[in-house]
């Protein structure tokens, strides 16, 4: 099916097979293989990418649902040789072991600061009607949709806040 | 996962055109749990319409002096809504406490009523399930299955409701509107959208092929605290073993029913004075199943019901 596509801010029109996740679509149609395939059943998080600006599981999406969408993967966070802030922030607190879930965390934690940004509530946040605070809780309660078997959640519990600017 | 025609709907009228020359299509919205089980071929739609970008998606209020929620409202929209967190704070915490953020992201109202039982047998095709199979038996019952029905259950299904959400619409009153190829339009409450399994448990409400959820409908909030308390077995980002939503002097419990279950028992207990664990109990007394979950459920209603009449918090 005819669908029409920017990724990274490159436009694709490419017919797809209706039954294509957007996952498959990135990685095997664009070879992006940046976003990964853990579970294939949006429990592990390993998959996310920003659709609009907004993180979801490519593996519980269809790439033809996407019609007109700006897509966002790993590839596309850093400028030229600048890394996205998150990136960096991985790097510097070592935020990962196997890096496998890596990808899926940075685009899951660049779409948190863009929740906290617009002051969305999570089930960790202790009034609903005053200004969201970034505490640790939050952190680990808002990135409980990436699963690391690592479990490098120290460190990247440390490398969000280090790019969020909370002090430990 | 099976081959499907896909067709993405230009309007309403389009999208229940399309379904009723179709009576093997499914609507599609976020997909998260469509999807999910397209991919366990546990669901084998013949046609998918995509209902996605219907305009549908707005939060507006009502001349009741209530909230429109269209069924294409993302979780995350409605729960981050400020009239709905300081109106409905029960409707935000339910929402917030179920699945993780990307699938809040995209799961739409309409959807998360719609969403299937996640019973262990029923996710697992290898397994019989009366549900997923008709006729082929119930795994559940005698299983190793932790969150069975304690209201409600046929001997062919035990199976519960997933949606948290629907716990605290259910407690606050909210109607389901529902439109169809004819052009009927349709009101019904959340609390009943949902059959008890009977003996066709693979039917899971009473919408017709062609009927799209348009919104849903909150009258104003009841005076008085509301609470919302989920027990699971971990923190974060899994289904509830039992919930319970607590608005003013209505009770709701989650995950022990088919669908959301209104203690009605309680509630009437409650308004004739009665201690809130004697009130959990009034509504335990007709409870079948596990005495763990009961006790569960017991403890649970117990401590919310007492939160909640010392005020609660939201």
């Amino acid at each position: 099916m005819r669908t029409e596509i920017r990724v990274n801010g490159v436009d694709h029109a490419v017919d797809v097979d209706t039954r294509t996740s957007l996952l498959d679509f990135l990685r095997e149609q664009l070879d992006l293989k940046g976003s990964k395939k853990g579970c294939d059943h949006g429990q592990c998080g390993a998959c996310t990418v920003l659709v609009n600006g907004v993180r979801i599981n490519a593996c519980l999406s269809l790439a033809v649902m996407h019609d007109g969408d700006h897509v966002t993967t790993i590839e596309g966070l850093a400028s030229g040789e600048a890394l996205h802030p998150l990136q960096q922030a991985f790097l510097t607190e070592d935020a990962f072991q196997c890096g496998y879930c890596t990808p899926g965390q940075i685009c899951s934690a660049v779409g948190l600061m863009a929740e906290i940004a617009a002051g969305q509530p999570s089930d960790a946040t202790a009034d609903l009607n005053a200004k969201v605070v970034l505490t640790d809780a939050e952190i680990r309660e808002r990135m409980s949709g990436n699963i690391c078997r690592c479990s490098a959640y120290p460190q990247i519990l440390a490398a969000v806040r280090r790019a969020a600017g909370v002090a430990a | 996962m099976k081959p499907f025609a896909f067709e993405r709907a230009r309007n309403v009228d389009h999208a229940l055109s399309l379904a009723a020359a179709a009576p093997g299509a499914r609507f599609l919205a976020g997909g998260t749990n469509l999807l999910d089980l397209m991919k366990l071929e546990i669901e084998q739609p013949d046609t998918l319409i995509d209902v996605g970008r219907l305009p549908l998606a707005d939060i507006s209020e009502t001349a009741g002096g209530g909230l429109r929620i269209g069924a294409l409202a993302t979780n995350t929209f409605v729960a981050s809504d400020p009239r709905v967190r300081s109106r409905y704070p029960v409707l935000a915490r339910a929402i917030l406490s179920g699945a993780s953020v990307q699938l809040r992201n995209k799961a739409s109202m309409g959807g998360n009523l719609m969403q299937r039982t996640r019973c262990t047998y029923f996710m697992d095709p290898a397994k019989p399930c009366n549900k997923r199979l008709p006729g082929s038996g119930c795994s559940a019952m005698g299983g190793l299955s932790q969150a069975t029905a304690l209201f409600g259950a046929s001997e062919f299904c035990a199976a519960v409701s997933a949606s948290d959400m629907s716990v605290a619409l259910a407690v606050l009153d909210a109607e389901v509107e529902t439109v169809r190829a004819d052009g009927s339009v349709r009101r019904r409450p959340v609390e009943t959208l949902h059959r008890l399994p009977g003996d066709a448990p693979q039917v899971d409400t009473d919408l017709a092929p062609d009927e799209l959820i348009l919104a849903v409908e909150l009258p104003p909030p009841p005076s008085g605290s509301q609470v919302w308390r989920k027990v699971r077995a971990r923190a974060s980002y899994i289904g509830a073993l039992a919930s319970i939503a607590v608005a003013g002097d209505r009770v709701a419990l989650g995950a022990v029913a088919a669908r959301p279950w209104r203690a009605r028992a309680t509630e009437a207990a409650l308004a004739g004075g009665a201690a809130p664990r004697e009130a959990a109990e009034a509504e335990l007394v007709s409870a079948s199943g596990q005495d763990g979950r009961k006790s569960l459920v017991r403890r649970l209603a117990t401590d919310a019901i007492q939160e909640s009449l010392k005020g609660g918090r939201s």
